[in-house]
């Protein structure tokens, strides 16, 4: 576990040296640009500083949210709620779950993937990733402040209505073929995963 | 200075303080996770912002809305939500790049489209999401969550 943590460290590290790279390529490539077109220094100048105010000034308050649900809520705690659920409370609790900010998408597969081997249900596994993929609350915030409040919410009420849809017809379709392919191989597991 | 901005900082000094009454050693944690990923997260930030200068400065508005905008209809929600599908960029910059470009002309739907298919669907996490659930429900997930980001694009350019 140790050494698995230090090995992600150092690709996190290597991640970032390449991230602060382009950032020095991309920064050469636009003061070549706007020195071939000084006319849109001004413009180009205002803009960007805009937008990295705007930003500068939510930035360190999502990372501060995101940083408090990463240590308080355990990759155990979510696994335990999860798998214990079901129905509508299921569905609930996966989009809830899957909605703090507990890190990127990669994380949350391997959790999926032992949930499944535990039992829980697909529909609520399908819902906890999208979920997870695009209802986080620190992207909520981002999205209020640069989209708006209606857009921010009539996107977040269809995503979780369609995204719930999503899992109970994919369960659906999964449990129909399998019960195909048992029926046709004379009741041999025919499970997908 | 708007009142979103007040209320995310104020939400995240309520969150601290709340935190902090209930375990220090904890919050002093949190808060150090939070420095490091600020730091891991600003290099794709200022690139964005830079490259959303150059955008709105290099190519005029009527050029966007001329490939995204409410007259390119279907084909630019197609366009966007696919590029949203192959392009691998965190959610958090996604927002200030779709509020440039819904500036300069783009249309409601594209922006949605955009926004939804970049998180929902990951054409470079797949062969990771495949070997951890399986080929069916990755497939069937990635696939499914491609359409019906459109749909929630068409929905919100109707009702937005």
């Amino acid at each position: 576990m140790k050494t698995e943590e230090r090995e992600r460290e150092k690709q996190t590290n290597k991640a970032m040296i390449r991230d602060y790279l382009l950032l020095g390529v991309t920064l050469t490539f636009a003061a070549t640009v706007l020195l071939i077109f000084p006319d849109r220094l001004d413009i180009v100048t205002t803009t960007s500083w805009d937008y990295f105010l705007e930003m500068m000034m939510i930035l360190p308050a999502v990372m501060v949210v995101m940083g408090l649900f990463a240590v308080w809520v355990s990759k155990e705690t979510i696994v335990k709620y999860l798998g214990e659920s079901s129905g509508i409370k299921g569905i609930f609790l996966a989009i809830l779950v899957g909605a703090l900010p507990t890190g990127p998408l990669y994380v949350a597969f391997p959790m999926a993937s032992s949930l499944l081997k535990k039992g829980a249900r697909i529909s609520n596994i399908v819902i906890f990733l999208s979920a997870w993929a695009c209802i986080k609350l620190p992207q909520e915030l981002v999205e209020l402040q640069f989209l708006g409040l209606k857009f921010m919410l009539s996107r977040l009420v269809l995503t979780i209505l369609f995204v719930t849809l999503m899992g109970v017809s994919i369960e659906w379709m999964i449990k129909w073929s399998d019960k195909k392919t048992s029926n046709s191989t004379g009741g041999e597991n025919g499970a997908g995963i | 200075m708007n009142p979103t901005i007040i209320l995310i900082n104020l939400f995240a000094i309520g969150c601290l303080i709340f935190a902090f009454t209930k375990d220090r050693a904890k919050t002093k944690q949190s808060v150090e996770v939070a420095v490091k990923s600020f730091f891991r997260i600003l290099p794709p930030v200022l690139i964005i912002i830079i490259l959303i200068g150059l955008l709105l400065g290099f190519v005029p508005p009527s050029e966007i809305s001329k490939v995204i905008g409410e007259q390119s209809g279907f084909s630019g929600v197609l366009l966007i939500a696919l590029l949203g599908s192959i392009l691998h960029i965190q959610a958090f910059i996604s927002f200030p790049l779709a509020a440039s470009i819904l500036e300069s002309g783009a249309s409601i739907s594209a922006v949605a489209a955009f926004i939804t298919t970049l998180t929902m669907v990951g054409t470079a996490t797949l062969p990771l999401e495949m070997r951890e659930l399986g080929k069916k429900i990755a497939l069937l997930r990635n696939g499914i969550s491609f359409v019906i980001a459109i749909v929630i694009a068409l929905i919100m350019g109707v009702i937005l």
